[in-house]
């Protein structure tokens, strides 16, 4: 057995999220420089404001302006900045009440170092210099010893108020398919199709993923299966995916290699689409430099007998 | 409706737990593999088949392995033909736990088996976990939850609750515990580290690590037939926060100390209490919110400063709880799950052995 297999996987999702009217007013307010919270039932000033009182659950729409300046309220010096975080020098992410407000915001800090930070500072908020509508409009907080700053009394209209948001995010992990699965990428390079015997109910199971799903015990013993096989079932797809080199309509089928337990599927090709049936013979086509079959052609044999194949639909 | 016996209410008890040894990495098996090994342990223990358990239930996150219902595959180590009565949580599996006894007290099983997992190593736990965050106000930010729980630390010293050597001894203490548990990651003498994110340094932080755990559940006299000592479910009850941290007292955790009391932990004391505190700071907040003395013995297995598989660190406290009181190292214990950024979702149970 040969290393476990190993690949950079990456995830990305640029999530595009609508925001109803309180968030559209905060969010577009801070592209104007501006900063608003909610007022909840008992009077107390939300900021960032929320659609609903957290004690009540009421629907609060009463928007107030607040000041950019604020008070920190806790702390945290960090002195090794992540991926995506505010700012990529060591900062501090903080809590800040800002005056007017009753709740603390969080973000970053920039300061010199932990020393120059303490919980009841004054800082004041620093803008980005482009802003579209996003928590990152502010670009941070700084120190600020001035007058705390009058806010204006900004109703939360706004001409072209944004709508909504794109969260984009990204996730790097190593994949490992783990032991069973190895052994099948690693004899598909080979051009063989291995699966799984299950040491209680005896079936194939292809691709193996190391279990008997019906036995719920751990499969060891590898078989190969193959390369001839039977469709069991299919169907023709009209509809063009889009980056697809494959001419519509074309043929998608659950195939059951010979001593497989299961079917795996595929394309056939080689035959007109309206000529594939069920119990077809079929065996894989292996393209220069491809990692699985490209897809399955008719062997020519008889179709299987349907009681052969009927315990695999 | 913890604490309203209906007429008839069913008594329900953890009969069997199991968990896997906690590891940085298990690049060799895949998740169902890593499973598969606490699966058979709990129905080896109990006798039972997997045909026999009457409802399962599980704990998971797509998150951690990056690819989406990634749970569907794990299934396959329960045996899930012929089709089983069966549900997922995105959650820690104390969640899962939680349903599972719903189910249960429905009088729709008389068996459960609960079962959680997660492989960290994969990816990057502090970048995961930014985005089971607020999308709008936080998660662009990316706050990562040592973040956070910096935040609750100095919180904490701020208020006088504590200080970095009393935090430096909660990891001691854990790790020092963590030698009688075989399971455990870090065990023993662990170095107190560097800042990770001023307050907090390594050693106030959980080990990152893969893991499993599942647990049995039986109704009244089944459980008796399956386990000499049932730890039978007195109560347990979950609650959760605003989501927006700044609306909180970091400080305090009153959620936790509501799911208490709805789950009647107050109503005589506990002598054990399991704590899913991954930080240091947290056990100064929880035990603080329920009011644990020095009288109860807090988290004997190490807790999750020794082990912190994550979605099944919460499940492993039920187990653990359940597990002394089983070996008879227990007669009442408490057991405590939290989900979220600083202590956001606290489950809490509480467990009983009968009387000796």
């Amino acid at each position: 057995m040969s290393a476990i297999l190993k690949a950079p996987l990456t995830v990305e999702f640029p999530f595009t999220r609508s925001v109803g009217p309180v968030q559209s007013a905060f969010l577009t307010g801070l592209r104007e420089r501006v900063v608003l919270g909610v007022r909840t039932v008992d009077g107390k000033v939300l900021v960032p404001p929320v659609e609903y009182d957290p004690v009540t659950a009421e629907e609060i729409r009463d928007l107030v302006e607040v000041a950019p300046t604020g008070t920190v309220t806790t702390w945290a010096w960090n002195h090794d900045p992540r991926r995506g975080q505010p700012l990529d020098t060591p900062f501090a992410w903080v809590l800040v009440k800002l005056d007017g407000a009753d709740t603390a915001l969080l973000h970053a800090l920039d300061a010199p170092g932990p020393d120059t930070v303490r919980t009841g500072m004054r800082v004041r908020v620093r803008w980005a210099e482009e802003r579209s509508g996003a928590i990152t409009d502010i670009a941070c907080f700084e120190p600020y010893d001035g007058e705390s700053v009058e806010p204006a009394g900004h109703s939360g209209e706004f001409e072209e108020a944004i709508t909504g948001i794109v969260a984009a995010a990204r996730l790097d992990y190593t994949y490992s398919p783990g032991r069973a699965q190895t052994g099948y990428i690693e004899a598909l390079g080979d051009r063989r199709i291995v699966g799984e015997r299950c040491p209680t109910c005896r079936k194939v199971y292809v691709p193996p993923r190391g279990a008997c799903p019906t036995c719920g015990v751990a499969t060891r013993e590898r078989v190969e299966v193959g390369p001839g096989g039977t469709v069991t079932t299919f169907c023709i797809v009209n509809i063009k995916a889009k980056n697809l080199d494959i001419e519509v309509p074309y043929v998608y089928a659950h195939i059951a290699l010979d001593g497989a337990g299961l079917a795996l599927h595929g394309r056939i090709a080689g035959i007109p689409y309206d000529q594939v049936r069920m119990g077809l013979r079929v065996e894989p086509v292996w393209t220069q430099g491809a990692r699985y079959p490209d897809h399955y052609r008719p062997t020519g044999e008889p179709d299987a007998d349907y009681d052969m194949y009927k315990e695999l639909l | 409706m913890t604490r309203e016996e209906a007429p008839g209410a069913r008594d329900i008890a953890v009969v069997a737990f199991a968990q896997t040894d906690h590891r940085r990495t298990t690049d060799e098996v895949s998740e169902v593999e890593m499973l598969m090994p606490v699966l058979h342990q709990v129905l080896e223990r109990t006798g039972l088949k997997a045909a026999d358990i009457g409802f399962t239930c599980s704990g998971s996150s797509d998150y951690l392995a990056g690819r989406a219902f990634s749970f569907t595959l794990a299934l396959d180590g329960v045996g899930a033909w012929p089709p089983i009565s069966e549900s997922h949580v995105e959650m820690d599996g104390a969640w899962a736990l939680y349903e599972a006894w719903v189910k249960l007290r429905t009088g729709d099983a008389d068996t459960a088996l609960v079962y959680s997992y997660g492989k960290s190593s994969p990816g990057s736990v502090r970048d995961v976990l930014t985005r089971q965050l607020d999308p709008y106000y936080l998660a662009p930010l990316w706050p990562d939850p040592v973040a956070l729980a910096a935040l609750q630390a100095q919180a904490l010293i701020d208020a006088g609750a504590t200080d970095e050597p009393a935090l430096a001894a909660v990891g001691a203490r854990s790790r020092a515990d963590a030698t009688a548990n075989s399971h455990a990651q870090l065990r023993g003498s662990v170095s107190q580290g560097d800042y990770l994110v001023r307050p907090l340094r390594t050693g106030d932080c959980p080990p990152i690590g893969d893991g499993a755990a599942a647990v049995v559940l039986a109704v009244g006299e089944r459980a008796r037939e399956l386990c000499e000592r049932p730890a039978w479910i007195r109560g347990i009850d979950h609650r959760i926060e605003a989501h927006g941290l700044g609306v909180r007292d970091l400080t305090d955790s009153p959620s936790a100390r509501l799911a208490a009391e709805r789950a009647g932990a107050y109503e005589r004391p506990v002598d054990t209490a399991e704590l899913h505190a991954p930080f240091s700071s947290q056990e100064v907040v929880l035990r603080r919110a329920l009011g644990l003395d020095e009288t109860v013995r807090v988290n004997p297995s190490g807790g999750a400063l020794a082990a912190n598989p994550i979605m099944a660190a919460g499940l492993i406290r039920i187990g653990e709880a359940a597990a002394r009181i089983h070996r008879g190292e227990s007669d009442r214990a408490l057991a405590h799950a939290t989900s979220g950024p600083c202590l956001q979702q606290n489950l809490v149970a509480v467990l009983e052995g009968d009387p000796r």
